[in-house]
């Protein structure tokens, strides 16, 4: 069955998916988005990193993406104004990484694969990645799923619980990288914090608790990737995109489906 | 110093000689305060006096300059914040929301909302409650707890008169039911002090604390609230003696029917 380079694609996106809707679910509460897009952007950097040095390019992606993710943390912690802080990390990450990977010889022709995916040429050993990834970033949600609703509820109702709103913010940073590391190859860094924030959005129309929005998400993000890659292989339009696209019709019919329910 | 030393019961939470600044600026100087189990304290103070400042230093969510916070040994602490948003992305039942951080049963939730009467709004979302709905609801989380020690944070903000009487009346009867000591913040002074067993009037420093009469009579407290105050002075002397003087000199006085002690919260 995995032979099917399709069934991988899909098998990909739907891993994808299972991280991204209980994740993007807190970057949409949290009102994270452009945190995402910083953390995403970081992933080039680590691509030429990886590609230079020789090491394998998830442990460079990670690498980089957690360092972003934690500078802009601490950062936010200190109570820096993020809006513009973030808009000139995201986009020097970007840059940066840009510059860099054209130092690296004979990369520049694949660099369209690493800004936009190349889900369609998943590998086995990919596939493992994304799922072992998403599978780590639903267990670290999971586990702490109380503890984060009521940090991002409010930081004081957490800390009179006893709980520390630090550490949460920590969960969800490291998920993030994580999220990042393992979605490059699926939907590529510039598009990656879109598969976090639109299935979220759209699940936010029809849900009425966290539990049920975080797994309708994820829904949104598998029958967005299904649909992106039938597009692709349709049309022969970049995967990548495709689903994204398809993601953001799902969040308008959503919107729709909300208002007239709301009446 | 006031309410820390002499007293035969050991207090929930203390503060020591508690100073906390913000940048250069001092913001607690030199707060020291205890609540004993079963009493309702509250903190009064003009805007801008550190009075949530010290809730949030008792709650150890600011760095404290100088000075210590201890809590006894296993404190359970119900926290009722001054405002909670609950953003409109996230969808949030009132059931749902009961259960965080701590998951609790059917029955215990309902027995919750019924005790601070809301019983029908479980599967209600939390954008869409009423003000004093939300205020309830913030309460009764608390109650799930079974806290010894409640801490309400001006919890009758953008409620109305009669509401936040209502709502300082539900917390009475709950000290009542379930003996949890109270620490409560206002500005508003004639419904607060009714319902006091101790007052500290706050303005940076502690100015003056004691029963609500002695703080009401302390010329530190008339000088932090002047004039305006007067009628709330003698609505809160008129409550507690059971005396018919007539002496209210403010128009707002005129919305508190005078049947008995604690009517006004009615």
């Amino acid at each position: 069955m995995l032979d099917d380079f399709t069934t991988r694609a899909l098998l990909a996106g739907i891993g994808l998916a299972v991280a991204t809707g209980p994740l993007g679910s807190f970057v949409v509460w949290r009102r994270m988005a452009y945190f995402g897009d910083a953390t995403a952007h970081a992933a080039i950097l680590g691509v030429a990193l990886a590609l230079a040095f020789q090491l394998p390019l998830a442990l460079g992606v990670l690498g980089v993406a957690l360092a972003m993710a934690l500078t802009v943390s601490t950062l936010a912690a200190k109570g820096w104004a993020m809006d513009t802080t973030l808009g000139v990390l995201a986009h020097s990450a970007l840059a940066f990484g840009l510059v860099a990977i054209s130092f690296v010889p004979g990369v520049r022709t694949d660099l369209s694969a690493y800004l936009f995916g190349d889900i369609l040429v998943v590998s086995r050993g990919d596939l493992a990645l994304i799922w072992g990834g998403a599978a780590l970033v639903l267990a670290l949600l999971v586990w702490r799923w109380q503890a984060l609703l009521t940090a991002t509820l409010s930081e004081e109702l957490a800390h009179a619980a006893g709980l520390n709103p630090n550490r949460e913010r920590l969960v969800l940073t490291v998920a993030l990288a994580l999220v990042v590391a393992v979605a490059l190859k699926v939907v590529g860094a510039l598009l990656i914090a879109a598969m976090l924030i639109i299935p979220a959005a759209a699940a936010r129309a029809l849900a009425r608790t966290p539990e049920a929005m975080a797994a309708l998400a994820t829904g949104i993000g598998g029958l967005a990737a299904f649909l992106g890659l039938r597009l692709s292989l349709w049309q022969d339009t970049d995967a990548g995109p495709s689903i994204v696209a398809s993601a953001a019709v799902i969040f308008a019919l959503a919107a729709v489906a909300g208002q007239l329910r709301r009446g | 110093m006031p309410g820390v030393q002499g007293r035969r019961m050991t207090p929930l939470i203390a503060a020591d000689h508690v100073c906390v600044r913000f940048g250069g600026a001092e913001v607690l100087h030199e707060v020291s305060l205890a609540v004993k189990p079963g009493e309702i304290v509250t903190i009064l103070g003009p805007n801008g006096s550190g009075k949530s400042t010290l809730i949030r230093a008792l709650l150890g969510l600011v760095p404290l300059a100088h000075g210590t916070v201890s809590r006894a040994e296993g404190l359970r602490l119900g926290y009722v914040p001054q405002k909670l948003a609950v953003d409109r992305s996230m969808p949030l039942t009132v059931r749902r929301f009961l259960s965080l951080p701590t998951r609790v049963s059917d029955a215990a939730a309902a027995a919750a909302l019924a005790r601070v009467g809301v019983e029908d709004i479980g599967q209600r979302q939390m954008a869409a409650l009423s003000g004093g709905q939300f205020q309830r609801v913030l309460l009764a989380r608390a109650l799930l707890s079974e806290p010894q020690l409640l801490i309400l944070d001006e919890p009758t903000q953008g409620l109305d008169q009669p509401g936040e009487a209502a709502f300082y009346q539900l917390i009475e009867t709950v000290r009542h039911q379930t003996g949890a000591a109270v620490l409560m913040v206002s500005h508003d002074l004639h419904v607060v002090m009714a319902a006091s067993d101790r007052v500290i009037c706050l303005n940076g420093h502690v100015c003056c604390e004691g029963t609500p009469r002695v703080v009401s009579n302390a010329p530190e407290y008339r000088a932090l609230f002047g004039l305006g105050t007067r009628g709330a002075l003698a609505l809160y002397q008129h409550e507690h003696d059971h005396a018919h003087d007539h002496d209210h000199g403010h128009g707002h006085d005129h919305a508190h029917p005078h049947h008995h002690e604690h009517s006004h919260a009615g």
